[in-house]
């Protein structure tokens, strides 16, 4: 392998596509933080998901179904985070670690149940690739974004459209209030824990997107801790982004094209995985640091007791 | 910048810490419904939870080599549970006690595999300071963040727990690596070792180290200045600093013993169990850290019971696993509900309200 088969345009595909799961993520954890909530649980809501696609497209035979349930799982997860975190003021932090470790737990468990093994499940129907009819022709461009599973582009648009929601609509609004003010929102009409319990579940289900993606789109087949820490990452990247949805995209391309870089280079034997694998994190602490620009959240993520 | 300090230091965390001090009773109840909801689970996918149950408390204390097991299991736990408790008392929450016991280990082994012909009472304290230097090291960083730039210590040190295990990795893969296959590094000077105490189980004298470190704790939090001025602090950082006491000097010294204690059962696990430092050690005890320090009550003996209880977890888990065939997994789930009861004392309240009605 030489140096030109590690960078080339399939690289940057590739840096696409490991950003996807990323950027559903950092999505979710967007909209969870922007009311207020920290979503330590993605990485979990991410597992459950990508364990929830691919137990329903197992018993059904339909991926799609597939994801539908990993994203109604998702939700679930989301809604016990509202509920522990809103209905019962439990702390954020701890509600989100509960969920990790239970998504780690139960997923292992239930694969055992299922197919007997607690390492992977049996292979399922995944979904497939789709080529964009002019853009797969376009040269270099078709090639990067061309041809992807529809999980990429879905990703894409619901970039756009959380942007939409965040800054250009009523919704968007009341949902950024609830979580800068709650106090204000309420006085002004809002419901403010609605908006929470709704905010935390789509969180959730973006989450649970993201978790289809890696078990639906990309190897067919549930494995143990497949998420492999995307879902921290995908903190890092909401937080690289400054809670912004394509702040948060860009970041995530960032960290998906060393993911890519890393995987390619690790073939080559040039540089130890460990280091770059790194990468994401020391940036996130960096951020946070103010070294890259200062990252103020978006809330102080108090539990709001109406007076 | 000192207000944005305060700002983030957010009164939820304290008010939630300050709840979860009262009283044993939600942890026992936490600990009740967990198995409840796991006993469901178990009915469900076709398994006996009396016989699981039975299986597991039998594996853990059934005999002297379960018990053994047990303690092996609880004695990490209690460090990284002391760990966290010790920066709470600060008002912070540090979750990278999984990171700190990490990069201690990761010192320990170099102090234990570079000095050779020490005695023994030389080695092994200095490997153990070693840990508490690589731990604390590691609570240093995000305490700078914290107290210079106000960056939340929780994602900071979750984040630099991810850098320390790919870092450790590193060291164990490339150049500490020991002849072989497997990422680890050779072994530590027999000088610098732990005595095992409960052959053949992997008890080992850290378990002491331990013990001493629940006197310390409690002894510097409830006895000395720099202890007052922590929990002054924690538990109200505006009239602290009227009365004189500086909040990042007590943020800064919190979050760096509570690294530092995470460091030594770092030590304690290289220098006692594998004698070498493994690539990837820890199974979570940092994590479990967390729940520990809650269940316990934010008490350092009530840590030391809490620890007991996941060690058994642990230990007894795997007896159960052989005997019923059962997966491990559902003793993580168990550790699941738990936390999950303990996150919400709320929950723990309204469930009791409605057994009551």
């Amino acid at each position: 392998m030489e140096l030109i088969d590690v960078i080339n345009i399939g690289l940057f595909a590739a840096a696409l596509r490991m950003a996807t799961p990323i950027a559903f993520g950092s999505l979710g954890g967007i909209f969870s933080e922007r009311v207020g909530i920290i979503n330590i649980g993605l990485e979990g809501m991410m597992l459950t998901g990508a364990f929830g696609g691919v137990a329903i497209s197992y018993f059904t035979g339909s991926p799609w179904l597939g994801v539908l349930g990993a994203v109604l799982v998702g939700a679930l997860l989301g809604l016990i985070h509202a509920l522990l975190t809103v209905r019962f003021i439990g702390n954020q932090i701890v509600s989100g670690v509960s969920i990790n470790i239970f998504a780690m737990g139960f997923t292992a468990y239930m694969s055992q149940v299922f197919w007997g093994s607690r390492g992977a499940s049996e292979s399922v129907l995944g979904i497939g690739e789709v080529s964009i009819p002019l853009l797969k022709d376009a040269p270099v461009l078709g090639e990067v974004v061309g041809t992807h599973t529809p999980f990429v582009y879905l990703m894409l648009i619901l970039t756009m459209l959380s942007h939409i929601i965040l800054f250009n609509t009523t919704f968007g609004l009341r949902l950024r209030a609830v979580g800068e003010y709650p106090a204000a929102a309420d006085t002004a009409g809002i419901d403010v824990t609605r908006t929470k319990y709704l905010c935390v579940i789509l969180s959730g289900m973006l989450a649970g997107l993201g978790g289809a993606f890696l078990s639906l789109g990309h190897l067919n087949l549930f494995a143990w801790g497949m998420t492999g820490g995307r879902g921290f990452i995908a903190m890092a990247a909401m937080i690289f982004g400054k809670w912004m949805p394509f702040g948060a995209f860009w970041a995530s391309l960032l960290f998906g094209f060393s993911d890519a870089l890393q995987m390619r280079l690790q073939a080559l034997g040039l540089l130890p995985p460990q280091i770059i694998l790194t990468i994401p994190y020391v940036l996130t602490v960096a951020v946070l640091a103010g070294a890259v620009g200062r990252a103020i959240p978006p809330s102080d993520y108090k539990p709001y007791v109406k007076e | 910048m000192a207000n944005k300090t305060e700002g983030s230091s957010p009164k939820a965390v304290q008010l939630f810490l300050r709840k979860g001090s009262q009283g044993i009773l939600p942890g026992l109840i936490a600990v009740f419904v967990a198995f409840l909801v796991g006993a469901i689970l178990l009915l469900v996918t076709g398994y006996s939870p009396l016989d699981v149950y039975s299986a597991m408390i039998q594996g853990a204390f059934g005999d002297i080599f379960g018990i053994g097991q047990t303690l092996t299991q609880a004695t990490p736990i209690i460090f990284t549970g002391l760990s966290f408790l010790f920066a709470s008392k600060c008002g912070l929450f540090n979750v990278g006690a999984e990171g700190q016991l990490i990069v201690g280990g990761f010192t320990t082994a170099l102090v234990g595999i570079s000095f050779h012909g020490l005695p023994i009472f030389v080695h092994v304290p200095l490997a153990l300071l070693a840990g508490a230097v690589g731990g604390g090291l590691w609570g240093l960083i995000p305490a700078v963040l914290k107290a210079r730039l106000g960056a939340h210590e929780v994602i900071t040190t979750m984040m630099l727990s991810y850098v320390a295990s790919y870092m450790t990795s590193y060291m164990v893969n490339y150049p500490f690596k020991a002849p072989g296959w497997v990422a680890q590094t050779i072994m530590v000077e027999s000088s610098a070792q732990l005595p095992s105490i409960l052959h053949p189980t992997q008890l080992s004298a850290s378990a002491f180290v331990a013990l001493v470190l629940v006197f310390l704790t409690h002894f510097v939090l409830e006895k000395t200045t720099i202890g007052y001025e922590i929990r002054a602090v924690g538990l109200n950082p505006t009239a602290a600093e009227s009365g004189g006491i500086s909040i990042r000097k007590s943020m800064v010294l919190a979050l760096v013993i509570s690294g530092a204690i995470a460091g030594i059962g770092g030590a304690g696990e290289v220098l006692g169990v594998h004698r070498r430092f493994i690539d990837g050690f820890s199974p979570g005890y940092g994590w479990d850290g967390i729940a520990v320090a809650l269940v316990g009550r934010l008490n350092p003996v009530g840590v030391v019971f809490a620890a007991i209880l996941f060690g058994a977890l642990r230990s007894g888990g795997m007896v159960m696993t052989r005997v019923t065939g059962v997966p491990l997994d559902i003793v993580i789930m168990l550790q699941a509900f738990v936390i999950l009861f303990i996150a919400a004392p709320m929950l723990i309240r309204y469930l009791m309200r409605k057994r009551v009605a």
